[in-house]
């Protein structure tokens, strides 16, 4: 992997009589995939701030009445005071005490959002790849309509009609991500489907299901798992922006997101209602983008999908 | 300039255009490319460089121009141009030109103009999105040729009749992706000569094109250097190719020149044993030799040994030969059979009609030219093309069209070995997962006895048991050939489809993979279908052979009787364009 | 070509359907009554009728799509159950807003991207290639309303105070009247869209640097101003059109959370307001309205591909 600009001619082993050489030492061993990811400064930085910040999310809510004296729904003080650490927010709660409160949902959310794009994404993309034709031409058409809806719009329209919760937030940002996955999953098939290794196998007339776990979903792992961070970046980015919006998480919850909506009418007079909770989502979500990247680089991959 | 006098001292001849002294290129990793290279470059005579994948020979030829390909850098040696007394370019004194260390506006000032290169592949390097006739104009342009526009223009025009293309005002403004392979190479050679150069670098420039075409474009390519009285380099790896074009030749192996010499020197008597391995390796089309790829003897029959390997099933005792090459015609009912075979995409017919049968353990070879049809017919022989009319019987029954609708055991007989072996096994598993998919979809051996039967087919193809838990990743281009052929050996089939399974690798690995093949047909009676667009192979490893063009078999019959006697004229015009030693 | 743009244009038309058939059936799928939602509880029974006649809710959902529509052709976008007023005439005002909004943002972005893009890619591995790297996977992560807030805090709140927080938007008078309240709005769009274009960019320059005839450029003698421009860039304008549009078709997006924060009077705004009212014939309007703008500029985009690429464009 040091040398990744070398012209192919100098690389490629030369062969001396194929057969009396002794079988020699891999040339190409791969370190695992995680190791290749850490030995970047991206892939570093990027472990060290999501980390970070999923370890607030994870721990916060149990640590909050027990560092900051206040549960997350409690009333400390009167609204926008400097009581404690980090002050008060509008209805008077305690500014650390939600902070530490308000990561889980979110994370929760957003990765069981990329978790079902991924899936159902996926699996059409694939099956469009694989089978070509007239399938794929359908699959296609069927995701460039949902793709002509901006996400946050189709998310709106299926709140207003199903109301802010949950499970709606998860699935409809899941959905919205899966014909944004589907291409790629669909492109890498496509890429592998032309390869002899796939001919071989449908002549020894292995099951289509087998080829598309066996022989397939192996060979696009690395566009995927570069999909899986970017669509983590997004989810995290829609949802946070949906409680924003007032129209995600709703109140009382202590959510970061909602915070910021709740205590930016006092940015200039206690910021750290909203400094807190903007400082984490961005840490959170340059970590995953950072991570992303670096896995990218680790598979060698050079697509780089942009919406 | 200095030592002027002291490098006049070395220059070997008189007539030299450039000279390459010591040459070192290193990856910037640290492991060096070329250890020390020495080339010289005559007017009016061309330089063969010859070398396998990995030899350095691209590096070196794109040295000449004072390019290095990111990642490579050269770390000692001189390579000076020696410009004609009228050059130009001669703008110290016409005692040689430096080019390691040169300015690179300088550099670029030589390249296209004093040093001209012929890249391999025409599709990637004429740009798509500029007219043919602007891309040539575009070298004219660029080095200041003439006095105006109108001559440039004529010169454009010239240049493109003297390789034999059309002039027209609209041909030139034709779009590189509306020319034929050999057009396009013919545009980059007239870019290359536009300016009459002193040197030219070709870069295995007939890679990929057909015989016919190879011969057009090595024709041009000759009658120009010798018009213009340029000194060319020609990189490749075609031994054949060299013996017809070049005087002089060059061997390189790792990044070593191991042997130059005039042609006759090279050719009749090798002094390097690298050369002579390579030289033993080059299939001909008398077939007299036996080709090795190690320098011992494949088998221990003789040769033309390999014709007579589907004796070993046929009864017959007394291998000669000059035994019949026939295995008594008549008698036995056709293994495979292949009538009235049809098949087009969409309006565009690929087969029309072919027919040929096959025995048991006879071999015969399909040639064509790329677009001749040839691996449509050999995946419908293999059930992978869902869609033909006609029929293919195996042991007169007839199969169906689609490898999943065949039985288990049709499916067994009838084994596809793919062109590529870069492409035919997965890289995410290893060889014996992939090699075991055969066993596992037949499902006639419990699981725990695959392994075995899986590490039998890999000693038959001379691969270590070794390689059972090895990826692909890890194996050379005839490594993982070999253990394709392996995979389509674990279920004993009686027929093999080769597709082109040689055109990917380098001559010596070619000649072990054909050696590997008839040892196979010998040891087991296997029947062979031999796609190939290399008719000097056919000696090697026919008994039979059929000629394919543009869907239609022109020819057939033994081997020998086509080559000696072809009956039409598309097998004599491919028979006198082959490139021999 | 003709034919291929043509069929590209069918294939939008198509889409567009597709979309306005899944806006629609979000209506039927709503519980509750629209017509006693905008008269309130106390309506006469006649009243409601009426209405419901009027609102065609007495009809099959077909007919009721078809009517809708065809409403859409003519700018009826339908009644407003907040208001009871027309949809059209609550929007209309607010779409030349958005569209300045967007304008702007695109106006910087794509010159700004290109640049830095082709830059980047021509100094390919240095450190201000690697700066220009890092900015953009930073910036690329974040959240608009995150780099939304981060400007109001440097540039309005906390640090300077030099520019308007918050749109001010007086009855009568238009939004552009005041251009200082344009600039951080603009400004934030402009920044979240920019690190996509600037990837693309790289990425297919760097691609296309790295082709054989490239390399053939350089070996031909040909100066290096030149390769970039007249054998290189031509080929980054097809891909780039399409990041350029989808970024663009995202920009009538993002200005939904962008004009929440700045109270900006938009269709983002009008949107929001909708969706928190449950206001479902608004929403309709407005997705129809942003959907539209999303299909037509990645048919423009789509039609530049065609233009810029001689296969495609010879193939008639």
């Amino acid at each position: 992997m040091s040398t990744p600009d070398l012209d192919p001619e100098v690389v490629a082993t030369p062969e001396p009589g194929a057969v009396e050489t002794p079988p020699k030492e891999s040339a190409t061993r791969s370190r695992p995939l995680p190791a290749r990811v850490w030995a970047q400064t991206q892939g570093k930085v990027g472990v060290v701030l999501t980390a970070a910040v999923v370890l607030v999310a994870l721990a916060g809510p149990l640590l909050a009445p027990w560092l900051t004296g206040y549960s997350p729904t409690e009333f400390a003080d009167r609204p926008f005071q400097s009581t404690g650490v980090f002050g008060t927010d509008n209805l008077g709660r305690s500014v650390g005490a939600r902070f530490l409160a308000g990561g889980l949902l979110l994370l929760a959310y957003s990765v069981l959002a990329t978790a079902l794009g991924l899936v159902v994404g996926c699996t059409i993309g694939m099956i469009g790849g694989y089978a070509g034709g007239r399938t794929d031409s359908v699959i296609m058409r069927l995701n460039d309509i949902v793709l002509a809806f901006p996400q946050l719009v189709l998310a709106l329209l299926a709140i207003v009609v199903l109301g802010p919760h949950g499970w709606v937030l998860v699935t409809v940002i899941g959905l919205t991500h899966a014909p944004r996955i589907a291409r790629v999953a669909r492109a890498a098939t496509l890429g592998v489907v032309s390869e002899d290794y796939i001919r071989a196998a449908e002549m020894y007339a292995v099951p289509r299901t087998r080829i598309l776990a066996r022989e397939v979903l192996p060979n696009i792992t690395g566009p995927l798992s570069v999909e899986a961070g970017l669509r983590l970046t997004y989810s995290i980015g829609a949802i946070a922006s949906l409680s924003f919006l007032g129209l995600g998480m709703q109140p009382p919850a202590a959510d970061w997101g909602l915070m910021i909506n709740e205590n930016r009418i006092a940015l200039s007079v206690q910021p750290w209602g909203v400094i807190l909770p903007v400082l984490a989502i961005a840490v959170l979500t340059i970590g995953t983008n950072l991570l992303a990247d670096a896995v990218a680089r680790a598979t060698e991959s050079t697509t780089v999908e942009a919406s | 300039m200095s030592g002027v006098t002291a490098e006049r001292g070395w220059r070997p001849q008189r007539d030299a255009a450039l000279s390459m002294r010591g040459l070192r290129v290193a990856a910037r990793g640290g492991a060096e490319i070329l250890h020390g290279v020495d080339l010289t470059l005559t007017r009016g005579e061309i330089l063969g460089l010859v070398g396998e994948s990995g030899s350095g020979k691209t590096t070196a030829g794109l040295a000449c121009l004072g390019h290095f390909r990111s990642g490579l850098a050269h770390t000692a040696g001189s390579v000076r141009l020696e410009p004609r007394p009228a050059s130009s370019e001669a703008d110290d004194g016409g005692e040689g030109l430096e080019l390691m260390g040169l300015p690179t506006d300088r550099l670029r000032r030589l390249r296209g103009s004093c040093v001209a290169y012929i890249p391999q592949d025409p599709a990637l390097s004429l740009n798509p999105v500029l007219r043919v006739g602007e891309q040539i104009r575009e070298v004219l342009d660029t080095h200041g040729y003439g006095e105006s526009t109108g001559d440039r223009d004529a010169r454009v025009e010239e240049v493109l009749a003297d390789v034999g293309l059309p002039s027209t005002a609209e041909y030139r403004r034709k779009w590189p992706h509306q020319l034929s392979g050999g057009q396009q190479q013919r545009i980059g050679i007239a870019m290359a000569f536009a300016m009459f150069p002193d040197v030219l670098i070709l870069d295995e420039p007939t890679t990929g094109l057909d015989v016919s075409t190879q011969s057009h474009v090595l024709d041009t390519i000759r009658s120009m250097t010798r018009q213009h009285d340029v000194a060319s380099l020609y990189i490749t790896h075609d031994l054949a190719v060299v013996a017809e074009l070049a005087d002089r030749i060059a061997v390189m192996l790792r990044g070593e020149l191991v042997e130059e010499g005039t042609v006759q020197q090279v050719l009749q008597a090798p002094e390097h044993p690298y050369t002579r391995r390579l030289l033993d390796a080059v299939p001909d089309l008398a077939g007299r030799k036996v080709l090795t790829a190690t320098g011992q003897l494949p088998a221990a029959r003789p040769s033309g040994s390999d014709a007579d390997g589907g004796k070993a099933t046929g009864g017959a005792t007394a291998p000669s030969e000059t035994g019949p090459r026939e295995p008594e015609p008549g008698r036995e009912a056709p293994l495979l059979e292949v009538k009235h075979l049809r098949k087009s995409y969409g309006r565009t017919p690929v087969l029309q009609d072919v027919g040929f049968s096959l025995r048991t353990g006879e071999s015969t070879m399909v040639l064509g030219e790329s677009g001749s049809g040839k691996t449509t017919l050999s995946r419908c022989v293999a059930g992978l093309i869902e869609d033909y009319e006609g029929s293919i019987a195996l042991n007169g029954k007839e199969l169906a069209a689609s490898t999943r609708k065949r039985s288990n055991d049709e499916r067994q007989e009838i084994q596809y070995i793919f062109q590529s072996p870069f492409s035919s096994l997965n890289p995410r598993r290893s060889i014996g997962q992939s090699l075991s998919v055969p066993l596992e979809m037949s499902g006639k051996l419990p699981a725990r006895e695959r392994r075995g039967v899986v590490e039998d087919a890999l000693d038959s193809v001379r691969l270590g048991r070794s390689f059972h838990d090895r990826r692909p990743g890890d194996l050379s281009g005839g490594e993982r050939q070999r253990a394709a052929i392996a995979r389509a050996l674990v279920n004993a089939p009686s027929v093999l489809i080769c597709d082109e399974i040689t055109s990917a690798l380098d001559v010596s690995v070619q000649a072990s993979i054909i050696d590997l093949l008839n040892r196979l047909r010998s040891e087991r009676g296997l029947a062979l279908l031999f796609v190939t667009h290399n008719i000097t192979l056919a000696r090697h490893v026919a008994d039979r052979i059929v000629v394919l063009n543009q869907g239609v078999i022109v020819d057939s019959g033994p081997v020998d009787d086509v080559l000696e006697n072809p009956t039409h004229d598309y097998t004599r015009e491919l028979l006198s364009n082959v490139p021999t030693l | 070509m003709v034919k291929l743009i043509l069929k590209r244009l069918l294939v939008s038309v198509f889409i567009l359907l597709a979309v306005s058939v899944v806006v629609f059936a979000a209506t039927l799928l709503l519980p509750g009554d629209p017509a006693r939602a905008i008269l309130g509880q106390q309506a006469t029974e006649e009243r409601l009728a009426a209405l419901r006649t009027e609102m065609h809710l007495d009809r099959s959902p077909v007919e009721r799509y078809l009517l809708w529509l065809g409403g859409l052709f003519v700018g009826n976008f339908g009644t407003s159950t907040t208001t009871g007023g027309p949809v059209a005439g609550l929007l209309s005002e607010r779409i030349g807003a958005s569209l300045i909004l967007m304008l702007c943002a695109a106006a910087i972005a794509v010159p700004v991207g290109v640049a830095i893009g082709i830059y980047s890619a021509l100094h390919r591995g240095t450190r201000r290639d690697q700066a220009v790297t890092w900015s953009t996977l930073t910036l690329a992560a974040l959240p608009e309303f995150v780099i939304g807030i981060v400007l109001v805090t440097l540039f309005a709140t906390s640090v300077f105070r030099v520019l308007p927080a918050v749109t001010m938007s007086p009855p009568g008078q238009q939004v552009w009247e005041i251009p200082s309240q344009l600039i951080l709005p603009t400004l934030t769009l402009a920044l979240v869209v920019i690190p996509y274009i600037i990837r693309m960019m790289r990425a297919t320059m760097a691609e296309v640097m790295d082709s054989g005839f490239v390399e053939m450029a350089r070996l031909k003698g040909v100066p290096e101003r030149q390769v970039i421009l007249r054998h290189a860039f031509p080929h980054a304008i097809g891909p780039v059109a399409q990041v350029i549009a989808i970024q663009l078709a995202w920009l009538a997006g993002g200005v939904v959370v962008v004009e929440y924060l700045f109270r900006y009077p938009g269709l983002g705004q009008a949107l929001i307001d909708a969706v928190a009212f449950r206001d479902v014939q608004v929403v309709q309007a407005v997705s129809i309205i942003i959907a539209a703008v999303y299909v037509l500029v990645n048919l423009v985009a789509d039609v530049v591909g065609i233009l810029a690429n001689p296969k495609l464009r010879s193939a008639s």
